[in-house]
């Protein structure tokens, strides 16, 4: 598959908006800074099972193919 | 004594949260031991080896948090268990901005924060790759901090990455500065005019430190991970990022940190190098790699040596190796005394690393002073290692493994130098030296106890306007007994030297032909 063109110059010229998935430290080091951040409230899919997660994360895959 | 436990079903909360909760009912009268974790098998385990399961704990699950207490009363437990309970709930954020609950899911973040562009995740390693794939598949640059990925997950992550035109930042990358914003474990740095691409969140730390203290700051500072120069992943986000400091107007020169590529790698990384038109300098750490020039392209020793010839490069000055800096008076002095303190049999450098470059960097170092002739030789631990990782915080964190090394290397007569680093920044102890000093002078206490001594040799990664404060830190170390050098290749080289003697010495001034 062909490579789009970078987004990587934009990225760095712009200003930051996170999605901050896991330590929470790093949304609220981020907020102090001012930074635009969205903190997840995450928690393992499928309760926790490996197994079911990522069958989980395999139907995701298809639903993004599908779109 | 009572063991007690609580429960609360379907409440994760992430490993620094919990290390703190931990830590704060340690501190509460008349507890003996606290454990605050999830449920996983690995941690039923860790409770079980600890003398902390209980029937309520193991009836609990991967998804359930358990707090575990010891303590010498059954007031006393009953207390701390009270605390606990207040301390979750306390830390509990359930509202984000505007007093609307927080997304549950990466989706529902990324449609309610308008332009985002960046997911930084930092998830279990197991959950992580599902989680940056779903980020790249949204548009999402990634930083991912959670390292036990596996190199399959991360190529397809980064293959991905490639043709979505975006930047895949890890598996493992610890550190990164985008667009002046420190991500990660971060240093307070200034911005400024060097482009920094690394394969290694502390050997990115160290040069950006060293480059703030000679007054130069830093434009960006992307982390890919320390597998990207691997020939597996090829360096597949080392070009990119490459590329894009050689297109971004602020960066005067590009500064390469990593492990030793492979072979085809490093050629392509010093090709596009040599091609950004604006001068670059790489500094891959391993045997063999010769310091020197190609082009416009620097090829320096050390991560000290990159952090010296970027500020050369971009103030246009000339700079030449030097072992050790200007500052360090009498240093043939307080080698030879610190030398005489030791037993003749201790010639062993203990190295007890939080950061994994600082401890490939002490490696090279300390093995090229052997092979110089005196007999000095060194055992070096990277604590952040993925496998000492799996059950517990990063040491940068959690000192609990680093004090249990110091101890360890304190119990070896041969044990001449215990060589430290202590990296500083947002994301790292509140406090890294004051929870290693009582273990450092302990292990001086447990030698002279022996009838020998002990070198403490250390290094502190980090700037004034980092929120634990250089000065602090190095004095709090000092206090401790422990001599603190102003890099990590200073600090590798003082160890040597204390555990060789003269010959060690003379073996380094020789190779940097001094």
């Amino acid at each position: 598959m062909s490579e789009a063109a970078s987004r990587v110059p934009a990225l760095l010229a712009g200003e930051l908006r996170v999605v901050n998935l896991g330590l929470q430290a790093f949304a609220s080091d981020l907020e102090r800074r001012g930074v635009a951040v969205l903190h997840v409230a995450w928690s393992p899919p499928a309760g926790g099972d490996l197994k079911r997660a990522a069958l989980l994360a395999a139907l995701d895959d298809e639903e993004d193919a599908d779109a | 004594m009572t063991t007690v436990a609580l429960v609360k079903r379907s409440a994760y909360r992430d490993s620094v949260l919990l290390l703190d909760l931990a830590r704060e009912l340690r501190a509460l009268p008349g507890v003996r031991e606290a454990a605050a974790l999830m449920a996983t098998p690995a941690n039923q385990e860790l409770l079980a080896g600890s003398g902390l399961s209980s029937e309520d704990a193991l009836a609990a699950g991967p998804n359930d948090l358990v707090i575990a207490i010891r303590a010498e009363s059954a007031a006393a437990a009953d207390l701390a268990l009270a605390r606990a309970e207040a301390l979750v709930a306390a830390r509990d954020r359930p509202v984000g901005p505007a007093g609307r609950a927080l997304p549950r899911t990466l989706d529902s973040a990324w449609r309610r924060l308008e332009g985002a562009n960046l997911a930084l995740i930092s998830v279990p390693g197991p959950f992580a790759a599902a989680e940056a794939r779903r980020a790249l598949l949204r548009g999402l640059h990634v930083m991912l901090f959670s390292d036990n990925v596996p190199v399959e997950a991360e190529i397809a992550l980064k293959q991905l990455a490639r043709r979505r035109g975006l930047l895949m930042m890890g598996p493992d990358c610890g550190t990164a500065y985008l667009a002046g914003v420190p991500l990660g474990f971060a240093n307070a740095v200034p911005r400024g005019r060097v482009g920094l691409v690394a394969a290694s969140g502390t050997g990115l730390q160290q040069v950006a430190t060293l480059l703030a203290d000679s007054g130069e700051g830093i434009s960006h500072g992307i982390g890919v991970g320390g597998r990207d120069m691997s020939e597996a992943v090829g360096g597949a986000m080392a070009l990119v990022a490459i590329d894009a400091l050689a297109a971004e107007p602020a960066t005067e020169a590009i500064v390469v940190v990593g492990k030793p590529p492979a072979p085809a790698v490093r050629a392509a990384v010093a090709a596009r190098l040599r091609a950004a038109g604006k001068p670059a300098v790489a500094c891959l750490l391993g045997r063999g790699a010769r310091p020197g020039r190609e082009g416009s392209l620097t090829i320096a020793a050390t991560l000290e040596d990159a952090a010296r010839a970027a500020v050369a490069a971009v103030r246009g000055h000339a700079w030449t190796p030097r072992p050790f800096g200007p500052e360090i008076t009498g240093l043939r002095e307080r080698l030879t005394s610190a030398r005489r303190a030791l037993a003749p049999g201790q010639r062993t450098v203990r190295g007890a690393y939080a950061g994994g470059t600082l401890a490939d960097e002490a490696r090279l170092i300390l093995d090229a002073v052997r092979a110089g002739g005196p007999g000095v030789t060194s055992e070096i631990v990277d604590l952040g290692a993925d496998e000492y990782t799996v059950r517990r915080a990063h040491p940068m964190i959690d000192p609990a493994a680093r004090i249990a090394e110091i101890g360890r290397a304190a119990a070896d007569p041969r044990t001449a130098v215990i060589l430290l680093d202590v990296v500083l920044g947002h994301g790292a102890a509140a406090d890294p030296a004051g929870d290693l000093a009582p273990a450092l002078e302990a292990a001086r206490r447990s030698a002279r106890a022996h009838g020998r001594d002990i070198a403490l040799v250390a290094t502190v990664v980090g700037t004034d306007a980092d929120p634990q404060g250089m000065r602090r830190q190095i004095a709090r170390l000092e206090g401790a007994g422990a001599w603190v050098l102003p890099s990590n290749a200073q600090a590798a080289r003082a160890a040597a030297c204390i555990a060789g003697g003269e010959p060690a010495l003379a073996a380094i001034l020789a190779e940097a032909g001094a």
